[in-house]
């Protein structure tokens, strides 16, 4: 273990901890709704954040688009696209068995990955962009600009997704389906409709989220993997369907991560983050804030 | 039916086998032997996930722990893969009872499950990838000894061929045994209706754990068999998500809680994907795995009780057109 650490090196991991987190709690909006409101898991969701990160790469590599305006394009593309593969394959499948609807998400994850591998190869993917080196320094501490504006990008997602539930009609009508498809039917609610509308806001903040990734993140097919698991770790911590504690639990992972890796050789802060999350998935299954048991 | 049918049937399934290796070339031959230890491992994970109606996306776990308990003695201390198989199996068995004792105890169930098996087979990669003793991420390599019994290696093809033919006979013949035995029909039960079982007197934490051990350990086996194959071991090879996920989509392909299924589901799968990588391989990366993953999301839409399922359906609706309609009930059982 790496004891000889300084205050800066910890200043440094926290901030870009902090920073980390709300990426982590960005991308991890949309798995949360979609588990929140249709109950279901979708293991593709890292798979649909690859699918944006390409959509921005060859917009800003080949498009020379900046960065920021392709929010413009993966932000609706993502959102059809979600709606367009929920149609095809979760819809008619909704009412079977919760474990066939993980299965056939697995086998999305698994067509998604291999799709961009024989098409773009296993090559790891970044642009530079102007913003990719844009920093600033705050005493010892280094800050990345685009980490930045991802970080407050997550917090106006996450407020966006969250104000959009709890003051419109459709955000009701969410809701409505989320705690009982039924009563929500016999009110009125076309549930079928509401769950397309959920899905595509949860592809869509994934097409947010990589735009704001690609000045300073990478793609490559497999690049969801990893993110997959932290959607999941993040969104267990905060608990199903907790807009709120989906941004901590970002918080809380990104800091496990950059601290970890700080003070943990090699990849064994990855060892340390899976802990956390078995022992929640065992122990407080219902996340950090909510009080009843699920 | 005669109740010794099925197992004369497995028999003679095992005798027909036995010619194979006279017929195929070295490279059909390598894809049968691929065919036999898939079809075992996915029988090993259809105890658990079949029966048992629990779905373990980490089954890569115990294979993992077969296959490195048996490369670690081979190489540090010149052990015969024979003890290192033991080895295997009491490593196997007690990881699978501790996660049982754990997860079931804290009834966890379904997606969540699944999500620990995932957790822990993904920190398996990282764990074993900071050992050096295991050879860190670039993995363990086991000598090539030549023809040699006391260490499970074989100059040609034919010995391995044999050697999991045997296996798969022989997790055949216990699945069929196990079936008309109290612990199988304890274990639908639970799949079936847990809360009815448990109201009915069965012990459904301790059902599954021995299910989780039974299954957990002869995946173990079939890990060893794959490294005495392959000679070589890496974390992503044994405990890598594509691993995990190939198990479970042979027994769900073929057909979940059936003896057949797993076989029927690897031996269709498992050549398609190897003509896919071969021909296509150069061209279109992972273009099995894109094969597997279109079969998987099919299968989901079109046939959830998988091919053995289907066929017994249509089997049952074209027996007794007049009678009673078949139920439609998860994972439906064959004969």
């Amino acid at each position: 273990m790496n004891l000889d650490f300084s205050g800066d090196v910890i200043a440094q991991a926290v901030v870009s901890g902090i920073m980390l987190g709300g990426l982590f709690a960005l991308i991890s909006i949309g798995l949360t709704l979609m588990w929140g409101v249709m109950k279901i898991i979708n293991f593709a969701q890292g798979e649909f954040l690859m699918v944006g990160l390409y959509v921005a790469y060859f917009l800003v590599a080949w498009g020379h688009v900046d960065p920021y305006i392709t929010i413009l394009v993966t932000v609706p593309f993502m959102f059809f696209f979600g709606i367009g593969v929920f149609r095809l394959t979760i819809s008619p499948i909704l009412k079977d068995a919760l474990l066939n609807q993980i299965l056939l998400t697995v086998g999305l994850m698994l067509v998604l990955q291999n799709l961009a591998l024989g098409f773009f190869s296993a090559d790891v993917m970044s642009v530079r962009t102007r913003y990719s080196t844009w920093k600033f320094d705050v005493g010892p501490v280094v800050i990345g600009v685009p980490q930045l504006i991802a970080l407050f990008g997550s917090v106006i997602c996450t407020l966006a997704v969250w104000y959009f539930l709890k003051t419109t009609e459709s955000g009701r009508a969410i809701r409505a389906s989320a705690q009982n498809p039924t009563a929500a039917t016999l009110m009125g609610i076309d549930v079928p409709r509401t769950y397309m509308l959920a899905v595509g806001i949860s592809s869509a903040t994934l097409g947010f989220a990589a735009s704001l990734m690609i000045p300073f993140y990478y793609t490559s097919p497999t690049v969801g993997v990893f993110l997959s698991l932290i959607m999941f770790i993040v969104i267990i911590l905060g608990g199903i369907g907790n807009y709120m504690g989906c941004l901590l639990g970002g918080l809380i992972i990104g800091l496990a991560e950059a601290v970890g890796a700080a003070v943990f050789p090699g990849s064994l802060s990855r060892v340390f983050m899976f802990t956390i999350f078995i022992l929640f998935l065992l122990f407080r299954p219902q996340g950090i804030l909510s009080r009843r048991p699920t | 039916m005669n109740t010794k049918m099925p197992y004369v049937r497995i028999l003679v399934f095992g005798g027909l086998m036995c010619l194979l290796p006279l017929v195929l070339t070295t490279y059909y031959l390598h894809i049968a032997i691929l065919v036999l230890i898939w079809a075992f491992l996915a029988c090993a994970w259809n105890i658990l996930g079949g029966y048992g109606g629990q779905h373990s996306f980490g089954h890569g776990l115990y294979m993992g722990i077969g296959a490195y308990a048996v490369a670690y003695l081979v190489n540090r201390f010149g052990l015969t893969p024979w003890v290192g198989l033991l080895v295997a199996i009491v490593l196997s068995a007690a990881a699978a009872a501790f996660i049982g004792w754990v997860v079931f105890r804290l009834s966890l169930k379904g997606g969540y499950f699944a999500l620990v098996m995932i957790a822990l087979t993904e920190a398996a990669v990282y764990i074993v990838s900071n050992i050096n003793a295991l050879g860190g991420a670039g993995g363990l390599e086991i000598e090539y000894r030549g023809n040699s019994v006391a260490f499970l290696q074989f100059a040609g093809k034919g010995g391995y061929f044999y050697i999991g033919l045997i296996l798969l006979v022989f997790i055949l013949l216990l699945t069929q045994w196990y079936k008309r035995k109290r612990f199988f029909y304890q274990l639908i039960a639970v799949r079936d209706n847990e809360d009815a079982a448990e109201a009915l007197g069965v012990d459904t934490v301790k059902t599954k754990i021995k299910a989780n051990v039974m299954s957990g350990v002869l995946c173990a086996v079939g890990g060893v068999f794959y490294i005495q194959y392959y000679l070589y071991v890496s974390p992503r090879s044994v405990f890598g998500e594509s691993v995990s996920v190939q198990i479970l989509l042979f027994a769900i392909f073929g057909g979940l809680g059936t003896v057949w299924g797993p076989v029927v589901g690897a031996c269709l799968l498992v050549p398609l994907g190897e003509i896919a990588r071969a021909e296509l391989g150069n061209t279109f990366q992972g273009a099995h795995l894109l094969l597997y993953g279109a079969v998987m999301v099919l299968t989901m839409l079109f046939m959830p009780n998988g091919i053995v399922g289907a066929a017994d359906r249509l089997r049952k609706r074209w027996q007794g057109r007049s009678a009673t309609p078949v139920a439609d009930s998860q994972g439906g059982e064959a004969a």
